[in-house]
């Protein structure tokens, strides 16, 4: 018996590895590590949905270096660990030629040191910490950073709502709301603002009303929440069943928060990356072509998706090869406009972009919705 | 706001939070006071519990009453879900040494959070729990949201009509009996098995309840929801004596305060640390637990 089940098992193996070792492809792969189940899943998919669209694009018009462009995608759940074992996966069995991803920050700080080791080239359309490109130069953003974003909130509170004193709440596990919350501080106090309370807890938390009561003693004019939209609405749910009254603010983790929570968020205040009712040509045409092929109205991340794999496959055209070496200077030609704006790396292979404010209003049809305040250039 | 209204806001807003641990707690503290087992798998009952209220108060709409009619179908769901677990999975483990069964509720646990994860109805996203709008009532200085109230009402009132039965009616008894001795009460002619469904069936019931509760307070479902109140509430169960009915409930409530204050007051990054830094302490000082009977060592 036991005699059987070992020769079966290596009958299996043979058979995999005869399977997985023969097949040959004319495409060029390109590998996406996204969210797309868990916590920030809507990123995840409408990032997904975005790249693929660009990639459909794309290989209508022929595809690069005269081959059709494959996009495999994994899940990374919005697990730094599991966002690993995908880069090692998309890059030891699939032989991606580059990785688009990861989403959030948290988890694309997880893999960049691996993928310089690696010798592949990360581009993460969406990570907005400061630190995310510093492991080495085959990483790429194309999204602005946290502390351009943070000083932009902290400078809104002050100038646009006379904002004397500020509370922030924040996660202090995840490196993006701590980005964010140092950039929101420095600013806020370098023109004049006092933030009266800090507050934090860890990720994955939901019980609030400890550091609310805390906050509501300190009389904050202004509540800076710098978090993604799924915990956002547990927040503010508490903040208002506290009775706390605040101009709450958040960064682009707030996109897709008018899906999610109720009444109190109306009169909120996000930085983000665009807005779909922009009057800009490209945001028009992206927009309805979007909505044709899935329905929804895209959101920011899932137009800084489209922006990246076009980045990329254009860089990669222009390179003439997928050798990440040479696809990383193409990268850096890179000077056009995009989507979500005009970009152009600089030398730390970040993009400089600008930033919009949106206001959290009460739509025509009763639903949450955004609408569009100003801009911010850097 | 001045410290005392700060202290006493915020032990409000902890008796909150712990009444939700207490309802899940005392799930723990009766099937280990029964069948001597940890049961790893009660927090996620309390989600699936949670999802069961958010089907109800999807399909019909948030209104009191059928706030209530969630309470109504969701409790005996799950009292049906936590009996198939015990025939399925732990009746056949009943004579095995304790440690097989310990593995198969962490097992269990497991297969209830990835099972949710995979089935179509539930899905791995987190969705959004109906609830009514909230309001803020003023009681003596304080606020407390509509939500809190509930909590302390549904709390109370099951804890009440718990202690009913299992002190004042012929299962009780026999529950109480099993407790003290299985052998000797399957003697004098208790149905042992039915007994330990009926246990799970309560625990279960209680743990959907308070994940009504839970959702109600933290408009969120997600297949992995109870793992954090689960391991809290089995922490409460240990400080106020594991087995004891009393103690889990004062565990519970004990816990929620402790928390809330540290948040509150030293630092929130330290506050799951104070309170199992407390639980530590109790358990120095009295190491059956705030309640616990102590165990007269067997020779």
């Amino acid at each position: 018996m036991r005699k059987k089940i070992l020769a079966l098992m290596v009958i299996f193996t043979i058979i995999s590895i005869l399977v997985t070792g023969c097949k040959k492809s004319n495409t060029i792969k390109i590998g996406a590590i996204m969210s797309t189940s868990g916590p920030v899943s809507t990123y995840g998919i409408h990032t997904r949905d975005a790249m693929q669209m660009a990639i459909n694009e794309i290989n209508a018009k022929g595809g690069i270096l005269g081959k059709q462009v494959e996009l495999i995608v994994e899940d990374d759940e919005k697990n730094p660990e599991k966002t690993m074992n995908a880069l090692i996966k998309l890059v030891t069995k699939d032989k991606v030629v580059a990785v688009l991803g990861g989403l959030t920050s948290d988890c694309t700080l997880a893999i960049t040191r691996e993928a310089q080791q690696r010798n592949v080239l990360l581009f993460t359309p969406t990570s907005t910490n400061d630190t995310v490109t510093d492991a080495g130069d085959l990483i790429f953003r194309s999204c602005f950073k946290d502390s351009f974003q943070g000083s932009v909130v902290a400078r809104f509170a002050i100038e646009t709502l006379n904002a004397k004193k500020a509370a922030i709440l924040y996660d202090m596990n995840n490196d993006y709301s701590n980005g964010l919350t140092r950039a929101f501080q420095e600013t806020f106090e370098d023109l004049g603002g006092t933030v009266v309370a800090t507050e934090s807890y860890a990720g994955g938390d939901k019980d609030f009303n400890a550091q609310i009561t805390k906050i509501k003693a300190a009389e904050p004019e202004v509540l800076f929440i710098p978090d993604y939209y799924n915990t956002i609405s547990l927040v503010i749910k508490q903040v208002s069943n506290q009775g706390l009254n605040v101009t709450m603010l958040g960064g682009d983790g707030w996109d897709e928060l008018t899906g999610q929570a109720g009444d109190e968020a109306i009169g909120s205040y996000f930085s983000n990356h665009y807005s779909p009712d922009a009057d800009d040509p490209d945001v028009i045409e992206f927009v309805k072509k979007y909505r044709e092929k899935y329905k929804v109205t895209p959101n920011a991340l899932a137009a800084l998706g489209y922006d990246g794999a076009y980045i990329l496959l254009e860089a990669i055209e222009r390179a003439g090869s997928t050798d990440p070496n040479k696809v990383k200077e193409a990268l850096m030609e890179t000077d056009r406009k995009f989507v979500t704006g005009h970009i152009q790396f600089d030398e730390h292979h970040d993009p400089i972009k600008s930033v919009t404010m949106l206001r959290i209003i009460k739509g025509a049809d009763g639903k949450l919705a955004t609408e569009y305040v100003g801009m911010v250039n850097p | 706001m001045g410290v005392i209204q700060q202290i006493l806001q915020q032990t409000l807003n902890g008796l909150a939070l712990g009444g939700i641990y207490a309802l899940l707690a005392l799930g723990y503290t009766m099937v280990y006071g029964i069948v001597k087992l940890i049961n790893f798998a009660h927090g996620d009952i309390l989600m699936l519990g949670a999802f069961a209220g958010y089907f109800v108060l999807n399909y019909f709409g948030v209104t009191p009453g059928t706030l209530v009619l969630s309470f109504i179908i969701s409790m005996p769901v799950c009292a049906i879900i936590g009996i198939l677990i015990e025939k399925i999975c732990y009746k056949p483990l009943r004579d095995s040494p304790r440690i097989n069964a310990l593995i198969t509720a962490i097992g269990v646990s497991l297969f209830l959070e990835n099972g949710a994860r995979v089935l179509p109805v539930i899905g791995p996203n987190p969705r959004v729990f109906p609830t009514l709008p909230s309001v803020t009532h003023n009681l003596f200085g304080l606020g407390i949201s509509r939500v809190q109230i509930l909590v302390f009402i549904i709390t109370i009132g099951l804890m009440i009509i718990l202690n009913y039965i299992v002190n004042y009616t012929k299962i009780g008894r026999a529950m109480r009996a099993v407790s003290f001795d299985q052998g000797a009460s399957s003697l004098m002619g208790i149905n042992v098995d039915r007994v330990i469904s009926f246990t799970f069936a309560l625990g279960s019931a209680l743990a959907a309840a308070a994940g009504i509760l839970f959702a109600s307070s933290y408009p969120q479902v997600e297949p992995y929801m109870g793992i954090m109140p689960g391991l809290k509430a089995f922490i409460a169960a240990v400080m106020g004596g594991i087995g004891s009915i009393p103690g889990a409930m004062l565990g519970g409530f004990i816990l929620g305060v402790a928390e809330t204050l540290t948040k509150g007051f030293i630092s929130s990054q330290l506050a799951d640390a104070f309170a199992f830094g407390f639980l530590i302490i109790i358990l120095v000082v009295k190491p059956t637990g705030i309640l616990g009977k102590p165990v007269g060592e067997k020779v």
